[in-house]
């Protein structure tokens, strides 16, 4: 099986297997998100964030999470390295954006400023929630519960900030970006495509990515508007 | 069949006297040329322009000029087998160009393909990708007969899809990361659809990924670069097929 | 006493090969392993040979020019391979495969090793099939089959419009196989030069790495050329740019006889020369003439104007179009053999009924098919061809007809060869369209592939074993023997002239003015007057040739030039012997059509009296005439006649 891992085909069915489970995060994360719009007075929020704060299967999940990234972003560095020392000489002339989608030529630039976004986004909220805490997280009571008030930490984030609205927009959109190409290559990688299927995962691939980036930037144009 | 008459063309063309040296642009003019006239018999043309003036003429691979032999390469004006679609170099003709126009040409570059002389490179690697497993086992004589095995016709149509590649390598050419999989994969799928081939797809699609691996190619990041500038549309469906069979090698082992 | 030994075996027609191969010599396992055998060219016949004689066990020296075994020009046929399967139950049979052989060549060819050929054809698409070659199936998932000029059954196997690529691809499979199993070794970006003979037999080559342009010597128990045809005679072929006589001509300047070099096939359905800047013709299938039909205009007005470009093809009815083919041979019609098709379309362009610009073109119109078949079928049947030519020509093939004209497409002629594919050299064979083999005076469409193949998997590998158990003694041979010393030394010199004349003009210059004289008088129609002014034109411009090349570049370096000069140079003298050639046979066969022997109708008229044999033309100096012996040729199961194809 080690040649598995250092074959070309190997790593890139890794970044694709490595890929989809970010995407099923996305998936939760996206839809946890949403309770700050769905319920304005913050305590479906809260619940949520509770729920994933003392669920012991999200806790193991959360390791796991942090190896999927490393794991991805580890061999998207390996990748790229080898696809550059594949040319030593450059084209003088190379038509290159005739031929495949900027973000397909770009994933890796994407990718490390996705990378960015997401330190910025853990040290925004994870960070404070985990170990460094905050005013705005102090105890709420929902349904008989005690609980950080998660809700009150985003909000806060948001109504103060129109500079961050516009980062948590524009780190939305980037993961769009990223997804209009790497949902349909994750299938390709591992093999699961074919003529019809390929069509299909194309359609898909834009739908995700429009519903990725669209949902998460709702929250900050939400605050935006000044609806929260 | 009478074309318009280019006025002239300027030509800005890659030269190296031979692997070790450095080499650069040298601009020449083509003038007063028909544009029903192929891009290589432009070449002709210029190169006995350059005998004339007693200069060595450009050095570049062709042989069949009828788009099926896969010699003939060059990067024109930073695409594979220049701005016409589906076509090789040597069907590649110049009423594709306007009059006055600079035409860039280059050879492949790719640290797998190292460049022989001017636009000449060498594509051994090709070479030994398939050697290392692109055939059926099968020996001379003793075999069933031709229809003891049918086929069905969608199978063979598409197995030809992916045979109708002709080793030119635009593919490595294009691909921003010189990677070779559309030729590997249109082998590999070629042979897997077909019942005669599908006895040792496991082997086949581990050795010749192997071998791609082994001599600098890049990796597929899936970008579909190559199949929009392959001559014959080599569709990466046949990736998917390669990334497919050779994954399934693997589980196996 | 005739020099020429064809060794047909004794027997019935169809135990000839049988009982040959059951009496011929065999070398053991053991043995092969410590013989050497070289092989020239690696399209369908030297790949297919040097895989089949590696999976025999013989170490086998590849060699081609181009940089892969895998584009020798074999990859460029399109339309198909003959084989007498009769998957389509329409009465096809060995016995007719041969006879519609022997008949498409004008009764100029072998009967043993036609008869031979049809039979081991069906061998070959069985193998071709297992090594994955993707014919065309039908809905059943069995082989299809089209038809072919020249035939009057349905034996065509075809994979799309690029069978040769996908024959050569899977020899070339087979030829990598044993490259990894180390039984083969491929030198690409060779050139071979000459032929080393030791005690008269054929022991290596001389070869130059076009890379680094060195001069190296090769040693082996036998030597098998398989470097294909020599149309680039004629500077605008189908054969591609590279393609040469060179290794062929310098076996013959070794004593290699050269047989009928005056057969040459000229193919009816290539796209119209459009400039004098030309380099290259391109052939479209014989395929095309099943559903296509040839015409041009009844009137010699429309003629005129559709020159002039004042009218198009579409403007003209149906009832003004003579459809020549179908007129003049009702049983064949577009399907006729391709010498018969392109004298055909000379006589209607001569007579001034010709289109295009030029004047040289004919129509192949696609417009009934298309009512009768549909769009769809036609594309799925042609598509790439279709693609093709509107990529050449700007026209769209399936609104208007395509404009076809006759061009150089394959040598019938070649080195002589025995029923063992040997030369007149011993140890030295010649196989494929190197040889002068077994389509007579004119080759039937798809049966090029089907004898490269023949040759390579199913016959050399056995009668090569006939002549390799009497070397089974022979130690490896020695490169540094006094032979190999001089066909080195002469090699060097050769080139070493050619790149020491200093002149103006480039070797193309020259290519090109022979090939037009060649054209015009060694070409489609020939007399005794232009061949002989050919061969006074032949000779000034040679000494033209010997005065004024300018080969630029390094002699020791890669150098496109040199290698085109020495091509050139080949071919000079090759075009003198095929004139000489024509000018002795003074009959019309095949594809060697001469004026002063034609029928009332205008067909060609075969002279059987004085003029049924091969000729094998004897190297006998420079500058001294080649001596001229005759395998005269028995038909005993064919009733020759005067073929008709009406």
């Amino acid at each position: 099986m080690n040649s598995f891992i250092t074959s070309s085909i190997g790593k890139k069915a890794i970044m694709g297997v490595s890929g989809f489970f970010l995407v099923s995060f996305l998936c939760v994360h996206l839809t946890a998100n949403l309770m700050i719009v769905a319920d304005s007075s913050g305590e479906t929020f809260n619940e949520v964030c509770h729920f994933m704060a003392t669920n012991p299967i999200v806790r193991v999940i959360e390791p796991v999470l942090a190896l999927g990234f490393l794991l991805h972003i580890a061999l998207a560095s390996w990748l790229t390295l080898q696809n550059r020392a594949a040319r030593p000489v450059k084209y003088a002339r190379s038509n290159q954006s005739g031929n495949a989608s900027w973000a397909s030529r770009n994933m890796y630039i994407l990718g490390a400023l996705i990378l960015v976004f997401l330190l910025l986004h853990l040290w925004n909220f994870w960070w404070k929630i985990k170990f460094a805490g905050d005013p705005l997280l102090a105890q709420t009571e929902v349904d008989g519960t005690l609980m950080e008030n998660t809700y009150a930490l985003v909000s806060g984030l948001f109504k103060t900030s129109v500079a961050y609205c516009v980062l948590y927009i524009l780190g939305g959109i980037l993961l769009g970006l990223h997804l209009t190409h790497g949902f349909g290559a994750a299938f390709q990688s591992v093999g699961l495509s074919n003529r019809v299927w390929r069509k299909r995962w194309a359609v898909l691939g834009v739908l995700f990515a429009v519903v990725i980036a669209a949902g998460f930037s709702i929250i900050p144009v939400y605050f935006l508007l000044g609806l929260g | 069949m009478s074309d318009k008459i280019l006025k002239e063309l300027t030509l800005k063309i890659w030269r190296q006297k031979d692997a070790k040296a450095k080499g650069g642009f040298e601009t020449y003019k083509i003038r007063d040329i028909s544009g029903g006239t192929s891009f290589l018999e432009m070449l002709d043309i210029l190169n006995e322009q350059l005998v004339g003036e007693n200069k060595e003429p450009v050095a570049f691979d062709h042989d069949c000029r009828e788009g099926i032999c896969g010699m003939c390469s060059l990067f024109i004006n930073g695409r594979a087998h220049g701005p016409d679609d589906e076509v090789t170099t040597c069907q590649l003709h110049l009423r594709r160009f306007k009059d006055g126009e600079t035409i860039t040409i280059e050879p492949w570059r790719s640290g797998a393909f190292p460049v022989i002389k001017d636009l000449i490179v060498d594509r051994k690697a090709f070479e030994k990708i398939q050697q290392a497993g692109g055939y059926v086992s099968v020996t001379t004589g003793g075999v069933p007969d031709g229809n003891a095995i049918p086929v069905p016709s969608e199978k063979a149509e598409e197995a030809m899809d992916a045979a109708a590649c002709i080793g030119c390598g635009a593919c490595v050419a294009t691909c921003k990361n010189s990677s070779a999989m559309l030729f590997v994969a249109a082998k590999v799928s070629q042979l897997a659809l077909l019942p005669q081939g599908k006895i040792e797809a496991a082997r086949r699609a581990k050795a010749m990924v192997a071998k791609m691996d082994e001599l600098g190619f890049g990796n597929c990041t899936n970008t579909g670069a190559c199949e929009s500038e392959c001559p014959k549309k080599i569709s990466i469906e046949h990736i998917a097929r390669l990334n497919r069979e050779y994954l399934k090698a693997k589980l196996q082992e | 006493m005739n020099k020429l030994n064809a060794k047909i075996p004794e027997g019935p027609l169809a135990e000839k090969w049988a009982n040959h191969k059951a009496h011929i010599g065999v070398v053991s396992p053991a043995n092969k392993r410590k013989l050497d055998i070289i092989v020239v060219g690696t399209g369908l016949a030297g790949g297919s040979a040097a895989a089949s004689l590696a999976e025999l066990g013989y170490n086998v020296l590849s060699f081609c020019y181009q940089d892969s075994p895998r584009r020798a020009h074999s990859i460029a046929a399109q339309g198909g391979i003959n084989a007498a399967k009769n998957y389509q139950n329409d009465n096809d049979s060995i016995y007719r495969l041969f006879y519609e052989t022997i008949k498409g060549g004008d009764y100029r060819a072998r009967e043993a090793n036609v008869y031979r050929l049809a039979e081991v054809s069906g061998a070959i698409i069985d193998q071709c099939v297992a090594q994955g070659v993707p014919f065309a199936r039908d809905y059943g998932g069995l082989l299809d089959n089209r038809s072919f000029g020249g035939a009057l059954v349905s034996r065509t196997f075809y994979a799309r419009g690029q069978t040769g690529q996908q024959l050569l691809l899977g020899c070339y499979g087979a030829l990598n196989r044993q490259v990894k199993n180390g039984n083969v070794k491929v030198y690409s970006r060779h050139e071979v030069l000459d032929i080393v003979i030791i005690d008269g037999k054929a022991r290596g080559v001389i070869a130059r790495d076009l890379v680094t342009g060195k001069i190296e010597r090769f040693g082996a128990h036998a030597v098998v050329l398989a470097t294909g045809g020599y149309g680039n005679v004629f500077f605008l072929s189908t054969n591609a740019m590279g393609c040469n006589v060179s290794a062929a001509w310098q076996a013959y300047k070794r004593g290699a006889f050269f047989g009928n070099p005056c057969f040459v096939q000229i193919h009816p359905t290539c796209i119209p020369v459009h400039g004098d800047q030309q380099s290259k013709l391109t052939l479209m299938s014989e395929s095309l003439r099943n559903d296509g039909r040839v015409w041009v205009p009844k009137k010699k007005e429309d003629a005129e104007k559709l020159q002039a470009g004042t009218i198009t093809p579409n403007d003209i009815p149906d009832e003004e179009r003579d459809f020549y083919l179908e007129r003049r041979y009702p049983a064949f019609g577009n399907l006729v053999p391709r010498d018969v098709a392109s004298r055909a379309a000379k006589e209607r362009c001569d007579a001034g009924f010709g289109v295009n610009n030029t004047g040289k073109a004919v129509f192949l119109d696609f417009k009934y098919a298309i009512r009768r078949l549909g769009e769809e079928t036609i594309r799925k049947r042609y598509g790439n061809l279709f693609q093709m030519y509107e990529k050449i020509t700007d026209v769209n093939p399936y609104r208007e007809p395509m404009m076809i004209y006759p061009a150089i497409h394959y040598s019938m002629g070649g080195l002589w060869v025995d029923y063992n594919l040997m030369t007149t050299v011993p140890g030295l064979y010649a196989i494929g369209e190197c040889n002068f083999s077994d389509h007579g005076a004119n080759r039937l469409g798809a049966s090029a592939l089907m004898q490269g193949l023949a040759d390579g998997y199913f016959i050399l590998p056995y009668t090569i074993g006939d002549y390799l158990a009497k070397e089974i003694q022979t130690p490896k041979i020695d490169t540094a023997s006094p032979e190999f010393d001089k066909a080195e030394q002469q090699v060097n010199d050769r080139l070493r002239a050619l790149h020491d004349i200093k002149g103006t003009k480039s070797p193309d210059h020259f290519h090109k003015l022979l090939g037009h004289v060649m054209w015009d008088h060694v070409g489609m129609a020939r007399d005794a007057e232009s061949l002989e002014q050919a061969l006074r034109l032949i000779r000034e411009l040679k000494q033209e040739f010997y005065r004024d090349l300018r080969v630029t570049g390094d002699f020791s370096a890669m150098n496109n030039e040199l290698e085109k000069a020495g091509r050139v140079a080949d071919f000079f003298e090759l075009a003198e012997l095929m004139t000489r050639d024509a000018l002795e046979r003074a009959e019309s066969c095949g594809g060697h059509f001469r004026l002063e022997s034609v029928t009332e109708e205008g067909e060609a008229k075969r002279d059987d009296e004085r003029y049924r044999h091969v000729s094998a033309w004897e190297y006998k100096g420079d500058n001294v005439a080649p001596e001229l012996h005759r395998e005269p040729l028995a038909y005993e199961n064919i009733q020759i006649a005067q073929r008709s194809y009406k």
